[in-house]
């Protein structure tokens, strides 16, 4: 793909990239290293900062909030998925009072920070309203809102990018617009669009987090609350290297099925692309279609 | 509407502070992501390596646990002193330069390959192809979803106020300290974020046209 950028390096150019990945690698090196030791000179690697993993109790504070981030996520995955199913058929209504809300309510709920809606609803309505609502719920309903806008994009994007054939050849087949759209347009645009929806949960899982700031005992509060306790010797280096290796690889495993799937819809199209940069093209339109931040 | 009008310096300064946070974050991301994605399609495996493992590392991790890092951690390692604001910066570039990155790179993959091959047979170095020939024409195809990144760069801005650092994000506590009601002010802020990605759209658009290219 991208090796066409340079030619295959012959004895010259191989000596040169030789130098370049010995310099390289070299400063690279002396990067981590220089951030190991002083990882090293602020206690990270002692045996005594280490102590706290030892008690029971502490292991089970810790899998208590990563039970609780796995539950805000499943939680916030099902409901968004649902609101983005809801709106995205709203938006492909085709009575205007009913793809105008839609649109709009999709479009708001994108543009606005999604710390900010978990704000509205965890400070915000609360005080204001009177309705009393706990952190968990700001969390949840806050991802549900942003990622389930998303969501509806991506659906909607998915059932337009399918071929109007499909479509046109259902209705000429006397089928209703409810039938044509969950017998034919449906099944073909969901496994299409399972790789992009799957990129998305790993949105969602990565925005559990930011319940830390409203004081949801998620990981990363864990994490501050443990990293602050004096009588553990303030082990926060060591906790926090802990919780980010957990959220790395929840996330990393997210994303490797997702690219799996990614690889199957690929191999199994009908038609593959006569050159590679179709299929590149294909990507961008993806990314370009992306809703404001796409999998960010 | 007093919510607003009372607190109009208030306001004010925040989103000052959010726009100098993101201007900072948005020109930093830029630029190490344009360095990243040179790494990535580049001819030396070393560097190569090195940006496939950062980006996909950096994409997998919450940007709450990057600033997080910065916030707290940072500090421990007793490096040198940065503010709360730089620091912030630090993270948000860190982790919006991995999806840079990876919207340049997909970029280049658009280019037609011939435009590689030709410039190779003119005798062009790596260096030359990718900065005369191909990105040039990467840069056009990419507009739109680089805008992308930068409008999600901007809404993230906001996290920082979980890390002491004063922008929109955290009006909402000095509203609360003067006694206002809070879920006006902040939807206020919400319409203040609208605002702010108007002109990006309206950057993007016309970028989008005056470059867009036709294959």
């Amino acid at each position: 793909m991208t090796s066409v950028l340079f030619d295959v390096p012959g004895p010259r150019a191989r000596v040169r990239n030789l130098g370049a990945s010995i310099l390289g690698g070299a400063a690279l090196l002396a990067l981590t290293g220089f951030v190991l030791y002083r990882f090293a000179a602020a206690g990270l690697f002692d045996g005594a900062g280490w102590e706290w993993i030892q008690y029971e109790r502490i292991q089970l504070l810790l899998v208590a909030s990563l039970v609780n981030t796995l539950r805000a996520f499943a939680a916030a995955a099902v409901l968004s998925l649902l609101f983005g199913a809801v709106f995205a058929a709203g938006r492909l209504s085709d009575h205007r009072w009913v793809s105008r809300p839609a649109s709009v309510v999709v479009e708001f709920f994108r543009a606005v920070p999604l710390l900010v809606l978990m704000f509205i609803l965890y400070f915000g309505v609360s005080r204001s309203l009177g309705l009393n609502i706990s952190a968990f719920w700001a969390v949840v309903l806050g991802l549900m809102l942003y990622n389930g806008s998303v969501f509806a994009e991506i659906f909607r994007s998915g059932v337009l990018a399918l071929p109007r054939g499909q479509s046109e050849a259902s209705y000429a087949l006397g089928m209703r617009k409810t039938q044509v759209m969950m017998n034919i347009l449906l099944p073909q645009a969901l496994r299409s669009m399972l790789p992009t929806i799957l990129s998305q949960l790993v949105v969602v899982l990565k925005d559990t987090a930011l319940g830390f700031i409203i004081q949801y005992p998620e990981l990363l509060y864990q994490a501050r609350y443990l990293g602050s306790q004096g009588q553990l010797g303030s082990p926060l280096l060591q906790v926090a290297a802990v919780v980010a290796i957990i959220y790395i690889t929840m996330c990393l495993l997210l994303s490797a099925l997702s690219r799996y799937f990614e690889k199957r819809t690929r191999r199994s199209a009908r038609r593959p692309p006569a050159d590679p940069g179709a299929a590149a093209a294909s990507d961008l339109v993806a990314l370009g279609n992306a809703p404001h931040g796409g999998p960010l | 509407m007093n919510v607003l009008l009372d607190n109009l310096g208030l306001f004010g300064s925040a989103f000052l502070a959010t726009i100098e946070l993101f201007v900072v974050a948005a020109v930093g991301s830029l630029l190490l992501g344009l360095v990243l994605a040179a790494m990535r399609v580049g001819p030396v495996p070393v560097l190569r390596a090195f940006g496939t493992g950062y980006v996909n590392t950096v994409r997998n991790t919450p940007l709450t646990l990057v600033l997080f890092a910065f916030a707290f951690a940072y500090p421990l390692l007793k490096l040198v002193e940065l503010s709360f604001f730089a620091r912030a910066s630090a993270g948000l570039i860190l982790y919006t330069a991995a999806f840079v990155c990876e919207v340049i790179r997909s970029g280049i993959n658009t280019v037609p390959v011939g435009q590689a091959e030709a410039s190779r047979a003119l005798g062009f170095t790596f260096t030359q192809t990718l900065s005369t020939v191909v990105l040039p024409q990467a840069i056009r195809s990419v507009v739109p979803p680089l805008t992308n990144v930068q409008i999600a760069l901007l809404k993230n801005t906001t996290i920082a106020s979980g890390f002491s650092v004063f922008q929109a994000g955290g009006i909402y506590q000095t509203l609360s300290e003067r006694g206002y009601n809070v879920l006006v002010g902040l939807l206020w802020v919400a319409v203040g974020f609208l605002i702010l990605v108007v002109p990006l759209t309206v950057l993007q658009r016309g970028l989008e046209r005056r470059w867009s290219v036709t294959r």
